[in-house]
């Protein structure tokens, strides 16, 4: 931590306060998987409630879509660690376009994830109004209506995480945040993308792999 | 008393009987800013923290209507004042406004807020900004809700069990979520807030052994909402699901499980419990410690009884669900880990018990609620025991034993604690002194009115009144009736304070730094404090309740 940081109101030094930052978005990422632990734990219970009739309807999704936006997301999350890499270095050209690719990573995330809604929507699984829901069995509709809710609340969150990470890359291009004394703020919005991406990869398992 | 007599208002005002400032006064938080704007985009965490004691007394008279609607109802066997589904709507407002918007945020967003700083020695929370943002949510949501609940109404209980909730309810269910939802955020964004200040924010020598008990529990408490608190947002959005759009998740006909519902709410609410009784645990081992004026007995115990009740806390939810058919196993485990907390529970009272053993007692209002609250959370406890058995809990489930047990807990409890911690620090919050008579007043028609109104109610749901019924048999009158003027003994008591405490505000005397001769780095401050609380950053060389001993030659 450069000595030069920027101090506010209660801190005493540069060094406390970016470790109250970092620890406070431990802690709100501790809460967020207490929130996402709640479907986790809806999952596990359908799961083994009605294991044979889940895992058959679990082969009714994409998992090759999945897999691929499982790859983007996981390259996004590279972009923003290079980016927290060259914004600890100082460098904020370089530290706004890997946060820049890494939002629109996150975009391409949200296109294909819409594709494959609207595949979902043709076959007739995507529990929505107006569609000829076609499903083998009430298990496979109460399936789909928790893969939805869950594949939904995960695209707000990362929604919230574009329009973090475009902001972010916006300002630093602008160089209104001073770097690297405040790379803090790239590394704390970095933290949240990761979770963002985590919890993707314990969605994707649980339920496009349970075949 | 030690010293109220020491500072006196400013010589030159000294025939100004009211309304004279001291020098203290002004230089102090409350005169740096008058406006409301000051006020209302503040980030110093005694003004939100007196934000937070305006808004939730406003939501706890909103609740203590309801409260007052349901006790005059049940005067009579009959159900002549509400309709069925008015007292319905009147029991579930009292419940949600009750629960999330006076008692979860009662002692940490208020006394929490003001005292964590002062006592660690720092010069804010960690994130005053979102201390400031925790609050407008707060309110946001309590608004909504009470405009909810009085507009539409709900008729689910504060349970909004499945699937009444999803299927049966008519009313705002959805609505009424919602607004449950987003206070969660205050509550997640206040205990994130404490506890980064408390592992950030202590002042050089403030080692956790040296930590206020009070700073333990709220500690204790944070992490109670940070990691309880989304369990709940997840299932209010999984039952609006549910209700919109018929997820199925809580529903059997889709392969649903009703019982995943009740799983999900008390892994919060259980802990919640928690949230609301682990500060006031900590305002009492405060107020215990300066009532004796002494070193409080088995320090490290008394704090790791606050952290042991909060973890254990987190695996004894199904101990509401002996009843609700889940695995015998499963109830006997539960039932067993209650009784558990048991524990540290009876870990606190001993040493409160010993730490008042020959000391130098006066009985001052703060010590008399804390005595109130022993008593309270004794009887609570206890009973609590008994629910907590497999057999017993058969017998009382959903009867007026239940209401009674955890209003002793849950309101007994954390109201006793609350004015024990507004009369002990009221001095400090306002600089000024109140009228010690009527404060043992109000601490004794507590006492007694809340036994009055809860204690027939262990015998009502003894005799197997059912909770949640405006119509019940005629020989349950009595008690009933009992209970009602007890609740109107306890009304008065309530509203005491509001007079002389604001009396004091204007002709109250000085108190001085420290009134009550107590230890704790809010008392080497003067009062009310500067803005930024320290003139200098403190420096602390001493344990914890370093208080002289001045006990007999026998023993020391």
């Amino acid at each position: 931590m450069p000595e030069t940081a920027p101090v506010t109101e209660p801190y005493r030094d540069p060094r406390q306060q970016h470790d109250a930052a970092m620890m406070g978005m431990y802690i709100f990422l501790s809460s967020e998987i207490m929130l996402f632990g709640g479907l986790f734990a809806a999952a596990a219970a359908m799961r083994l409630a009605h294991a044979a009739e889940v895992v058959q309807a679990s082969q009714a999704l994409h998992f090759g879509i999945g897999g691929l936006n499982t790859a983007v997301l996981l390259t996004s999350s590279l972009f923003v660690a290079l980016a927290i890499e060259a914004g600890k270095g100082g460098k904020a050209a370089t530290a706004a376009g890997w946060l820049a690719g890494a939002a629109v990573l996150g975009l391409c995330f949200l296109a294909i994830k819409t594709y494959e809604y609207h595949a979902e929507f043709a076959e007739g699984l995507l529990p929505v109004p107006g569609v000829q829901s076609r499903y083998a069995t009430s298990i496979q509709h109460l399936f789909m209506n928790l893969y939805l809710a869950a594949t939904a609340l995960h695209a707000l969150h990362l929604t919230i995480g574009i329009v973090l990470l475009l902001v972010l890359a916006l300002q630093t291009a602008r160089r209104a945040i001073p770097l690297p004394q405040r790379s803090i703020i790239l590394i704390t919005a970095g933290l949240y993308w990761h979770l963002v991406d985590v919890v993707w990869v314990f969605l994707y398992p649980v339920f496009y792999l349970a075949r | 008393m030690t010293s109220n007599m020491e500072q006196r208002p400013d010589p030159a005002n000294l025939d100004d009987r009211g309304l004279s400032e001291t020098e203290t006064e002004r230089v102090s938080y409350l005169r740096a800013g008058h406006s409301l704007k000051s006020w209302l985009l503040t980030t110093d965490h005694k003004r939100i923290a007196i934000l937070y004691v305006l808004s939730i007394t406003f939501f706890f008279f909103i609740g203590a209507m309801a409260a007052a609607l349901i006790r005059l109802d049940l005067l009579t066997p009959a159900g002549d004042l509400l309709t069925n589904e008015g007292y319905n709507r009147a029991f579930t407002l009292h419940g949600v406004v009750m629960v999330w918007f006076f008692l979860i945020p009662s002692i940490p967003n208020t006394f929490g807020n003001f005292l964590i700083p002062l006592m660690i020695g720092a010069k804010d929370l960690a994130f005053p900004k979102l201390n400031l943002l925790s609050w407008y949510i707060y309110v946001i949501a309590g608004l909504f809700t009470v405009f909810v609940l009085i507009a539409g109404g709900v008729d689910t209980g504060w349970t909004f069990y499945t699937p009444l909730s999803t299927m049966y309810a008519n009313g705002n269910v959805i609505l009424a979520a919602s607004a449950v939802f987003i206070v969660g955020f205050s509550s997640i964004l206040t205990g994130l807030n404490f506890i980064v200040t408390v592992h950030k924010l202590r002042c050089p020598g403030m080692t956790w052994n040296r930590l206020p008990l009070f700073v333990w529990s709220i500690y204790a408490t944070s992490i109670i909402l940070v990691l309880a608190t989304p369990v709940l947002s997840i299932t209010l959005v999984l039952i609006s699901l549910e209700r919109l759009f018929g997820l199925g998740i809580f529903n059997p006909a889709l392969g649903g499980d009703p019982l995943l519902y009740q799983h999900l709410f008390w892994f919060y609410s259980h802990p919640a419990v928690y949230i609301m009784v682990l500060p006031a645990l900590g305002v009492v081992s405060e107020l215990v410690a300066a009532g004796a004026r002494k070193p409080i007995f088995g320090y490290q115990f008394v704090a790791g009884s606050s952290i042991a009740i909060a973890a254990l806390g987190f695996f004894v939810w199904g101990h509401h669900m002996f009843v609700s058919g889940q695995s015998t196993y499963a109830s006997a485990v539960f039932s067993f880990l209650s009784i558990a907390v048991a524990i540290p529970s009876g870990i606190k009272v001993y040493n409160w018990t010993a730490t008042l053993f020959k000391g130098h007692i006066s009985l001052d209002p703060p010590f008399l609620f804390a005595m109130a609250f022993i008593g309270l959370f004794v009887f609570g406890g206890l009973t609590g025991l008994m629910l907590a058995m497999l057999a017993i809990d058969v017998h009382v489930h959903d009867t007026y034993f239940v209401i009674a047990h955890f209003h002793y807990i849950m309101v007994g409890g954390t109201i006793s604690a609350f004015f024990g911690a507004l009369h002990y620090w009221w001095p400090k919050i306002v600089g000024r002194m109140y009228s010690l008579a009527w404060g043992r007043l109000t601490a004794i028609f507590f006492f007694l009115g809340f036994n009055l109104t809860f204690f027939p109610q262990f015998l009502l749901g003894y005799l197997g009144m059912p909770r949640r019924y405006h119509v019940y048999p005629p020989e349950f009158q009595v008690l009933n009736v009992i209970s009602t003027g007890g609740a109107a003994v306890l009304g008065i008591a309530y509203i005491m304070p509001f007079v002389y405490l604001t009396y004091s505000m204007r002709y109250g005397q000085p108190a001085g730094n420290d009134p009550w001769g107590a230890t704790g780095l809010e008392w080497t401050t003067p009062s009310p404090p500067p803005k930024h609380n320290f003139e200098t950053i403190p420096v602390v060389d001493r344990p914890p309740y370093d208080y002289e001993i001045e006990m007999g030659d026998d023993d020391a």
